[in-house]
């Protein structure tokens, strides 16, 4: 931008007097109370998302008598993540993954469209600063108010109103500690169990921590978090391009800046009167173009719109523009939006790529787990009527809630015979091998039998699964080892 | 080294004085309390030092004032699974063979504690998981010479095979060759009949048969099914402890190769040998 802000000009000046300071006093921000639909909006979606965080908890879904009867539940203790109907074990961790990129390309192309959103409206650091700096203005009053209180000496009123914002702060924080605890244990049960004491240290640790967290994150840290903590910032600049909706000021129209009258004709729209700066909670001037610091709220449009409407000029000098469009309308034209894109498209199909992989594996998810792991020592012995052995290790998930009874059979290797010695099964050619409910089986099989050749010490075996009780299969292929040198015949 | 602290041209702001062949670097404070954070770590830093052991010296080091030692904790948490471990051990070591394998997480300690007592013991000459080696019988398979039940298996390992002990498992296969009990012609006979034990030979043998008849038997068996009670191995079998060429067995009626296992009762305690025999017996080969 061709202009300084008065801001700005103002850092420099105190950076010119300060000389060489690598580390910078904090300057409070004292974000403006604003009214309007952007304001509003916000207000919306951090009631949302504060309620779904809030409540989502205590959302009941029946399981059966034997299975924990919340719809979201992360059970770490005992491997399991409930997620309304779906039930997740370990061995299917790579849907987290998915989940992860999903939820990364997600926000690439959201953010290519419109700009940091997130930042500005879902990001938990926004939207409990915002609540924290809604429950400071109630109770300190807004920012004038607040500036003022600051500077001048402490007095009782000030006191208790600190006191009362600390502690609704606090109040609130511990809440939210206390509600996060509730996404990994049964929240009734939890909650029974910390008010009478009888709750484990790890939960009374857990609630400790966030509430110190968030107490110190959307109390104290604020913007800086953004600032210097978060990467997004520093990287965002890679997903946004001239055709990407931001909050923008539109210098065309604004420059230049006249304080006080209007006269017809003289002067841009912009009043200087810094109504977009004190609305802004990251402390910043939008008129100085796109920033790191700016997070997208856009509550900045509504502090000027209401400027504009008193001065009688056009609405919308702070506004969702895009930068190709602001160098059009400069040049006296209109460019219009431009979703499509060849960055909105690739991001747009990696993310229904990643969508159909993902539903398509959770439909096709079998019920019944079969993992066969060769053993690594000996690889074979010879018996003395001249027949091989081999040795495996078989994992049999039963994801039911009953006891299942699995016949095993193998093929490819013909005349095999099974032996399962800790259970007192075989030798026989097919097993059935008894699990109980909602766990892992664990067996460990022999497999006598002489393939017709081997293949460099190996010969192709497969196990097969059958589920007595539902008739479902599952096949897994593995090896059968001997000597390579046809010795054997 | 801070050379010139300037304003940048594009930008306006104060670079930070430092320079790299021509590269300059803006000043963008960061907030002071951040650099109240590293101090903080620096004192605590101190304070630890105080605290834990720290200081190297010439003949020793500083302990710090809690007494804090990676060897003491280790002491006590190998103490602690002895004392957890123990409970289990007295058990295995009361209890007959047939309550152990009735009761699963006793059976488990018992398998485990025999699996890393055979790695570290036995795998050497037995290989892992029992795999055998020329001269050294493949416990996985169960071509046993001295027994594959339970109580064979706990004996061979109390007192070893010709360790020296009484009670040792004692076999001696006569020297034919080199004591001259057999001509080297009548040697090559057994041989044959023995590559035909063996499934390699399709010959009847005759006169190996007859010669085996009157010198083998009484250990090997009559159809050289081997005799466990005497250690004799079995011969009709295609899995050997040493080979199964012509040459092997000609050297071996010549002058025998014996193995000689120690016995294990004055290395390892009561439990962990029964640990052991249950481990061995569940190797694939156990009867």
């Amino acid at each position: 931008m061709a202009h300084i802000s008065k801001l700005d000009r103002q850092r420099q000046l105190e950076q010119e007097e300060a000389g060489q300071h690598l580390f910078a006093n904090r300057v409070r921000v004292y974000p403006k109370t604003v009214h309007g639909p952007v304001r509003r909006f916000k207000w919306a979606v951090l009631a949302f998302c504060l309620a779904l965080y809030y409540l989502l908890p205590w959302l009941r879904w029946s399981r059966g008598v034997t299975q924990p009867s919340q719809a979201v539940l992360l059970d770490i203790f005992h491997e399991r993540f409930y997620f309304f109907n779906l039930e997740f074990w370990p061995q299917d961790i790579y849907y987290l993954t998915g989940l992860l990129i999903m939820g990364a390309v997600a926000l690439f192309l959201v953010t290519s469209l419109v700009g940091r959103v997130w930042c500005g409206y879902t990001c938990p650091q926004t939207v409990w600063t915002d609540l924290f700096m809604w429950i400071e203005a109630k109770i300190e009053g807004d920012r004038n108010e607040r500036m003022k209180r600051d500077a001048a000496p402490m007095t009782l009123d000030t006191a208790w109103r600190k006191a009362a914002k600390h502690s609704a702060w606090l109040f609130i924080a511990f809440w939210t500690g206390g509600a996060w605890i509730m996404y990994y244990v049964d929240a009734p049960t939890v909650t029974v169990e910390f008010w009478t004491g009888t709750a484990s240290t790890p939960v009374y640790f857990f609630t400790g921590l966030f509430t110190a967290t968030t107490y110190l994150l959307a109390g104290w840290a604020r913007e800086q978090v953004c600032t210097y903590m978060c990467p997004w910032p520093r990287f965002q600049s890679a997903m946004l391009d001239e055709q990407s909706l931001t909050v923008t000021y539109q210098a065309w129209r604004g420059e230049p800046r006249v304080r006080g009258k209007r006269t017809e004709g003289l002067g841009g729209d912009c009043v200087d009167c810094g109504a977009c700066v004190t609305a802004c909670p990251t402390g910043i001037d939008i008129r100085d173009g796109i920033q790191m610091e700016c997070i997208n709220c856009g509550l900045c449009i509504d502090a000027c719109n209401h400027v504009m409407e008193r001065v009688g000029r056009p609405a919308g000098l702070v506004t969702w523009d895009t930068l190709a469009d602001q160098a059009a309308k400069a040049a006296g034209t209109h460019a219009g939006f431009k979703f499509l894109r060849p960055r909105t498209i690739i991001y747009l199909s990696a993310l229904v790529i990643a969508a159909v992989v993902m539903v398509g594996a959770l439909i096709m998810r079998p019920g019944i787990g079969l993992s066969v792991q060769h053993d690594r020592a000996p690889l074979f012995v010879r018996l003395a009527d001249g027949n091989l052995r081999n040795g495996y290790t078989i994992k049999i998930i039963n994801k039911a809630q009953s006891p299942v009874t699995f016949e095993l059979t193998t093929s490819a290797l013909p005349g095999a015979v099974l032996t399962e010695a800790d259970e007192g099964l075989g030798p026989a050619t097919h097993l059935g091998l008894p699990v109980r409910a909602d766990s892992v089986g664990t067996f460990r099989v022999l497999i006598t039998g002489l393939p017709a050749s081997f293949i460099d010490g190996s010969a192709p075996i497969a196990f097969h699964l059958l589920d007595t009780s539902t008739g479902e299969t599952s096949t897994y292929h593995s090896v059968f080892m001997g000597p390579n040198n046809g010795e054997h015949r | 080294m801070p050379t010139k602290i300037e304003k940048d041209s594009v930008t306006g702001e104060m670079t930070t004085g430092h320079e790299w062949d021509g590269l300059k670097e803006l000043n963008r404070p960061l907030p002071k309390w951040w650099i109240y954070i590293l101090y903080a770590t620096m004192a605590w830093a101190v304070v630890w030092c105080v605290l834990y052991p720290s200081v190297p010296g010439l003949t020793g080091y500083y302990h710090g004032t809690l007494g804090y030692s990676q060897r003491t904790t280790v002491d006590r948490d190998v103490a602690a699974v002895a004392k957890q471990r123990g409970t289990y051990m007295a058990r295995i070591k009361t209890l007959p063979f047939a309550d152990i394998r009735k009761d699963p997480q006793l059976l488990a300690v018992a398998e485990t504690a025999g699996r890393i007592t055979f790695a570290n013991n036995c795998q050497p000459c037995h290989g892992a998981g029992g795999g055998g080696n020329p001269g050294y019988p493949a416990l996985a398979a169960g071509n046993w010479i001295w027994g594959g039940k339970l109580e064979d298996i706990q004996q061979t390992l109390i007192y070893g095979i010709r360790s020296g002990l009484d009670n040792a498992r004692q076999s001696q296969m006569p020297r034919f060759g080199a004591d001259a009990m057999l001509k080297p012609a009548e040697i090559e006979q057994i041989a044959d009949y023995v590559m035909v034990l063996y499934g390699k030979s399709n010959g009847d043998a005759a006169a190996g048969k007859k010669l085996f008849a009157e010198n083998c038997v009484a250990c090997h068996g009559a159809n050289g099914e081997g005799i466990r009670e005497v250690g004799g191995p079995r011969l009709a079998s295609k899995a050997h402890l040493l080979g199964d060429d012509r040459a092997t067995v000609i050297a071996q009626i010549n002058n025998p190769r014996m193995g000689v296992m120690p016995n294990w009762n004055t290395r390892l305690d009561e439990a962990t040998i029964k640990s052991v025999t249950l481990y061995v017996h569940a190797l694939g080969g156990g009867e």
